[in-house]
């Protein structure tokens, strides 16, 4: 990555990481409802991949834990947190919530709340690319716990067999809700499970993210020149619970000290420090104007939006009945 | 007109369809070389080649979220499910992704896919390979059931599923795919929604849908000719919407009703029409409605016990002459 592409990824992530604590506070005073899965701690991950990718050209699909997805993609974060709000301007107009959030303008084709579900979706996106012979790849972000549902079993040997041009990041957080890794999967190491199927796959540090550019980099080249999937572990942690009614009892707060050692976020920033890119002060900059930002457009904007209309319940249930008139009533044209 | 089967109606409707339009592709087990279980893709493979004509490994939540996958950018996939049994194991992606993405991306997404899947109990299959399972699917929010009781519905449902926007499942059956019978010889599109009479009367109503429209059928034959009563049939070739206005309209004239289903109750079919008629048309109602079903059991082997557990003709005429008090 260029000089001036870390700087500008240190600030997303400094927005990443205050967009998702500014989430903790709105769900705090009831201002979001439902599930919500926290991204801190994971940052450079997505961030990571992204770089090496093309934001708003290739198709990524996820999991849950989805806000931070959907703005590297594009999605205005506006429209994300006023989703979160359940407004009517929402990136899915307040139907979907925290945990389904799309922006298929910019190639984000959600997150999803069944653990493993957006695998065959992904080979699926895949399919499609090869059948249209697009240069787009698909990227399909899931945790580590996703990999013990059958869907992964299922589509990683889809994906091989047919060579589909979708890149697998597994966010290895160590936990699949409240169980660890250790007490939940036979192999700790999810890049050693795709062997089996023939797929290319790789390790590496989540959390600083000059590592996880340049292995996504060679993730995303591979799967870009018609070689087939593959897949990269990225060893992280999630600093929150696995969502917001969760106390994390079942880890020590040791051992989330060791891992805030490594904060992906200080990670960068020291290093852009070190080397006289910037200073302290430009960081905390950074951080003020972040906060300004998230609290006086974003927060304003899904504060200040209309709720959806309750005669507009069914919409979206079924593609606008006016378009499917030939084939619902047979009268063809 | 042509006369055809059963399995050539699909089979033509996949031809047309993927010669019009290079995005619609289909995918199941057996599909391709093996030209399919019930012969329903056969030619497809040697014609459009192993990119469009999938031969899947058996994996059939995988497939069919492939599919869905597929479908989120235009892709028009036709999935066969080999056997309704099997479409178990595909619902999480068929109900969580298929059905639902439309709504919970605010109408950004869609999944046009069609998922067509053998039901119906075949002959002593045992209790994993004769489903019925048209009871669970007509309950999802966001997806279109049909059920095709004829070659002919067969052929234009499946062009009318693939032209939509919305996911249809296909309810087809083991027992019909050899049934002969007409269809246009031109391109024909069958409405996804409403019903079809399929011989109108006025002494009572014989909802069917899919096999037991031919009980039905066969019932108000022996019922005109040996009680004189004039049975109409109406054909509910839609589960999913039923067809409100069609329920309401035949009952008004016919003022009974009976419904023939071959999936069990409680929960189906049978218990919906009867909402219906309630929620309709209660006070044009002579007498109770009732409704003709499998025994609650996991499909015996046994000849005899199976044929126990599935309803026929006899049954439906026993049911209307017990509401005629003639039984």
């Amino acid at each position: 990555m260029k000089i001036e592409d870390k700087k500008r990824v240190l600030r997303e992530m400094v927005l990443h990481r205050r967009f998702e604590e500014r989430c903790y506070q709105a769900y705090i005073e009831r201002k979001i409802g439902g599930f919500l899965h926290l991204y801190p701690g994971q940052e450079a991950c997505c961030n990571g991949v992204m770089e090496a990718a093309r934001p708003g050209h290739d198709y990524v699909i996820t999991g849950y834990r989805d806000h931070v997805h959907a703005i590297k993609c594009g999605a205005d974060p506006k429209e994300v947190m006023a989703e979160l709000y359940g407004k009517e301007t929402g990136s899915s107009k307040g139907r979907g919530g925290s945990m389904h959030i799309f922006d298929a303008g910019k190639r984000f084709m959600g997150g999803y709340a069944l653990v493993g579900g957006p695998f065959p979706l992904a080979a699926g996106i895949a399919k499609a690319i090869q059948l249209k012979g697009g240069d787009e790849i698909a990227i399909c972000f899931l945790g580590d716990a996703a990999n013990n549902q059958g869907t992964f079993h299922e589509t990683m040997n889809m994906a091989a067999l047919w060579k589909l041009p979708v890149l697998f990041i597994c966010e290895n957080n160590l936990y699949g809700i409240g169980t660890s890794i250790e007490r939940s999967t036979a192999v700790i190491h999810q890049h050693k499970r795709v062997c089996a199927y023939g797929i290319e796959a790789a390790e590496c540090d989540g959390q600083d993210i000059d590592k996880v550019y340049a292995a996504a980099r060679l993730a995303v080249d591979h799967v870009r020149s018609g070689k087939g999937p593959y897949f990269l572990e990225l060893m992280t942690y999630r600093y929150r619970g696995h969502s917001m009614s969760d106390s994390r009892g079942y880890r020590s707060r040791e051992e989330e000290e060791l891992w805030k050692q490594r904060d992906p976020i200080f990670i960068l920033r020291d290093r852009l420090i070190e080397t006289g890119e910037m200073s302290m002060a430009d960081y905390e900059a950074i951080e003020k104007e972040t906060d300004a930002y998230i609290e006086n457009e974003v927060i304003k904007f899904a504060e200040q939006s209309p709720e959806p209309r309750v005669e507009d319940l069914e919409k979206y249930v079924f593609a606008d009945r006016e378009t499917q008139l030939p084939w619902l009533t047979g009268k063809a044209a | 007109m042509a006369n055809i089967m059963y399995w050539e109606a699909i089979q033509r409707a996949h031809d047309e369809e993927m010669a019009r339009d290079p995005l619609v592709i289909c995918m199941g087990e057996d599909i391709g070389v093996a030209g399919g279980t019930y012969k329903a893709t056969k030619g497809l493979y040697e014609k459009y080649g192993p990119l469009r004509v999938m031969d899947t490994p058996i994996s059939e939540n995988g497939f069919t979220g492939l599919a869905v996958g597929a479908s989120f950018l235009g892709v028009r996939p036709i999935v066969e499910i080999m056997s309704v049994n099997f479409a178990w194991l595909a619902m999480d992606q068929m109900f969580n992704s298929a059905a639902k993405v439309r709504y919970m991306s605010g109408g950004q997404l869609a999944a046009p896919c069609v998922f067509r899947s053998a039901g119906g109990a075949a002959h002593q299959l045992g209790a994993q390979h004769s489903a019925r399972m048209e009871k669970v699917f007509m309950g999802i929010a966001g997806l279109r059931v049909v059920t095709p009781s004829n070659p002919k519905q067969a052929y234009g449902l499946l062009k009318s599923a693939i032209r939509c926007d919305d996911p249809v499942f296909i309810n087809e059956h083991e027992l019909m795919y050899n049934m002969k019978g007409e269809v246009p010889d031109g391109e024909y599109f069958h409405p996804l929604e409403g019903s079809d009479i399929a011989r109108a009367g006025t002494d009572v109503t014989l909802f069917g849908y899919n096999i037991s429209v031919h009980w039905c059928l066969k019932a108000a034959e022996i019922l005109d000719k040996q009680y004189g009563i004039s049975a109409e049939v109406v054909d509910l070739y839609s589960l999913a919407p039923l067809d409100r206005d069609g329920i309401r309209k035949s009952v008004s004239k016919t003022h009974r009703a009976v419904i023939a289903e071959e999936d069990e109750a409680p929960v189906g079919v049978g218990s919906e029409v009867i909402a219906i008629i309630n929620e309709e048309c209660f006070f044009e109602l002579d007498a109770a409605p009732v409704r003709v079903h499998s025994a609650l059991v996991p499909q015996p082997y046994n000849h005899t016990l199976e044929k126990a557990t599935i309803p026929d003709h006899e049954d439906v005429v026993k049911a209307v002459l017990k509401l005629f008090g003639k039984a």
